[in-house]
C-alpha cells in the first residue's frame, strides 16, 4: 500500500484492557515478518506520546473520557486508514456495562464503599481526564474505515487483516476468524 | 401445474398448505431466520426471512407456497437488508457478546457471522432494561431479548402455561411475566419447560450451566448457522 516503503502503523488503547494489543503480540514469530513490512509510530510498544502521519491506525477500546476523544481525533487526523479493533472500540464493550449506572454511583462504589482504599476519596486531580457519563463506540466520534471484531480479535484474524491491508487487498476474514467473543 | 416453485433458480417441491420457508427447509435450502422455529406457528416479525417473490419482498415464514413462484433468497440485496435488520437489533438492545453465556450458541450472533456483520452501524441505544434473577433455575435478562415471542409461543402452545407475553409498544416493548409480582420466580415456569429451551439469544438462560462448553467449541464457532440448521435440522 506504500510502494515499497514500510507501512507506518500507530496503535492505542482507549477504554480497553490492552487485550487486543496482547492478541497482536500473539502472532508469535510472524512478528518478524511483520517488522519487515511495517514500522511503528505511537504505540504502547514504542512509548511515542503523539501520533505522526501514519498509514494505519489501530484503535482498541471505546471512548470513556475527554482524553480518549483527543487521542482518537489525533489518530483520525494522522492515519490514512483507521481500524476499530475489538468489541470495545466497535460497540463500547464491557466498559459500556456502566452506561445505565449513574457515574457518581460508580465512583462511590469503587472509591468509597469498596474496602482497602486509603482515604476513601474520589480522585479529583485536575490532571485526570474528565470521565463521560457513557462509554461510546469510536465510530460515534470519528469516521472508521474498518472494523475488526472479537474480544480480542484472534491473532490469526489480526494477521490476516494486516497482511491483506499491507498487500493492498480488501481485508477479508474467513468465517472462523469473525467472532464477537 | 405441478406443485413446485423455484428458489434462486432451483426447483423445489411443496405440499399445499406449506409456506415458502417450510418448502425450503424440507428441500435443505437455507433461508436466514430468527423468530421462526418450525415447531411453532409462524410469527413473521423479525423479517430476516424476507425473500423476493415475483418482484415483491415477503416474509417467507408466513407466505404460503404457490405454484410457479420465482423466489430470490441468497442475493447481495436481500442479505444487505437482512444485515441492516440485524444491526438495528444489535443497536437497540444490550448485546455484549463477550459477557454472554449464549455466545457461540446464539442465533442472533450466528446470523451476524453468517451475514458478515462486523459492526452495529447505527448509534447504540444502551437501553435500560431489567434483569430478573428471581427464579431458582432460570435467568431472564431483558437486555438480550429481541421480542421474537418464541418463549411466548412455546409457553402457550407447548407448556400450556402462558408464562410470557409482550407488553408496551414500539421501543418500549418488553417481555413480561405472568405472575402477581411480575417476577419469574413467582410464575409457573419450570426449568424443563419448552419456553426455556427456545430462546434464540441469551435472554433466557438456565442457571449453573455457565461455560460447561468452552467458548471456541460451541454450535456456531466453526460452522455457520446455514450449515447447522440444514444439516442437523433445527436445533
Amino acid at each position: 500500500m506504500t510502494d515499497g516503503k514500510k507501512v507506518r502503523i500507530a496503535t492505542c488503547s482507549l477504554a480497553g484492557c490492552f487485550g487486543c494489543h496482547m492478541s497482536l503480540l500473539d502472532i508469535d514469530e510472524r512478528v518478524f515478518d511483520l517488522m519487515q513490512l511495517v514500522e511503528f509510530d505511537r504505540t504502547p510498544l514504542t512509548d511515542i506520546k503523539h501520533c505522526g502521519p501514519c498509514d494505519v491506525g489501530i484503535v482498541e477500546g471505546g471512548v470513556c473520557n475527554a482524553e480518549n476523544v483527543h487521542v482518537l481525533k489525533e489518530f483520525r487526523k494522522n492515519c490514512k486508514v483507521l481500524v476499530a479493533t475489538g468489541a470495545c472500540a466497535i460497540t463500547g464493550g464491557l466498559p459500556a456495562l456502566r452506561n445505565n449506572i449513574d457515574l457518581w454511583d460508580c465512583f462511590q462504589e469503587v472509591y468509597q464503599y469498596e474496602g482497602g482504599l486509603e482515604g476513601g476519596q474520589v480522585p479529583n486531580d485536575p490532571e485526570l481526564p474528565l470521565p463521560f457519563d457513557q462509554v461510546r463506540p469510536i465510530a460515534e466520534v470519528v469516521k472508521v474505515d474498518y472494523f475488526l471484531p472479537g474480544c480480542p480479535p484472534p491473532a490469526d484474524a489480526i494477521w490476516k487483516f494486516l497482511s491483506d491491508l499491507i498487500a493492498g487487498r480488501e481485508p477479508r476474514l474467513d468465517y472462523e476468524m469473525l467472532h464477537f467473543d | 401445474m405441478s406443485d413446485t416453485l423455484t428458489i434462486d433458480g432451483k426447483e423445489i417441491p411443496y405440499r399445499p398448505g406449506q409456506t415458502i420457508m417450510d418448502a425450503a427447509m424440507a428441500a435443505g435450502v437455507y433461508i436466514p431466520h430468527l423468530c421462526h422455529n418450525p415447531e411453532f406457528k409462524p410469527h413473521g416479525s423479525c423479517k430476516l426471512c424476507m425473500v423476493n417473490v415475483n418482484g415483491r419482498n415477503v416474509a417467507s415464514c408466513t407466505m404460503p407456497a404457490a405454484s410457479g413462484m420465482t423466489v430470490l433468497n441468497d442475493t447481495p440485496e436481500l442479505n444487505g437488508a437482512r444485515r441492516s435488520l440485524l444491526q438495528m437489533l444489535f443497536a437497540e438492545g444490550n448485546h455484549l457478546c463477550p459477557v454472554c453465556e449464549r455466545s457461540g450458541n446464539c442465533h442472533l450472533q450466528a446470523l451476524a457471522y453468517y451475514l458478515g456483520m462486523t459492526n452495529p452501524h447505527y448509534v447504540q441505544f444502551y437501553p435500560s432494561r431489567e434483569v430478573d434473577a428471581s427464579h431458582p433455575d432460570v435467568l431472564l435478562d431483558r437486555n438480550r431479548c429481541i421480542m421474537c415471542e418464541l418463549c411466548v409461543r412455546a409457553s402457550s402452545e407447548v407448556d400450556g402455561k402462558d408464562v410470557f407475553g409482550l407488553s408496551g409498544r414500539g421501543i418500549q416493548t418488553r417481555l413480561v411475566v405472568n405472575a402477581p409480582t411480575g417476577l419469574l420466580g413467582d410464575s409457573a415456569l419450570a426449568v424443563s419447560d419448552k419456553a426455556v429451551q427456545v430462546c434464540p439469544t441469551g435472554a433466557l438462560l438456565i442457571k449453573r450451566q455457565g461455560y460447561r462448553v468452552p467458548v471456541g467449541r460451541r454450535m456456531f464457532d466453526h460452522k455457520p448457522i446455514s450449515v447447522v440448521q440444514t444439516e442437523g435440522g433445527h436445533d
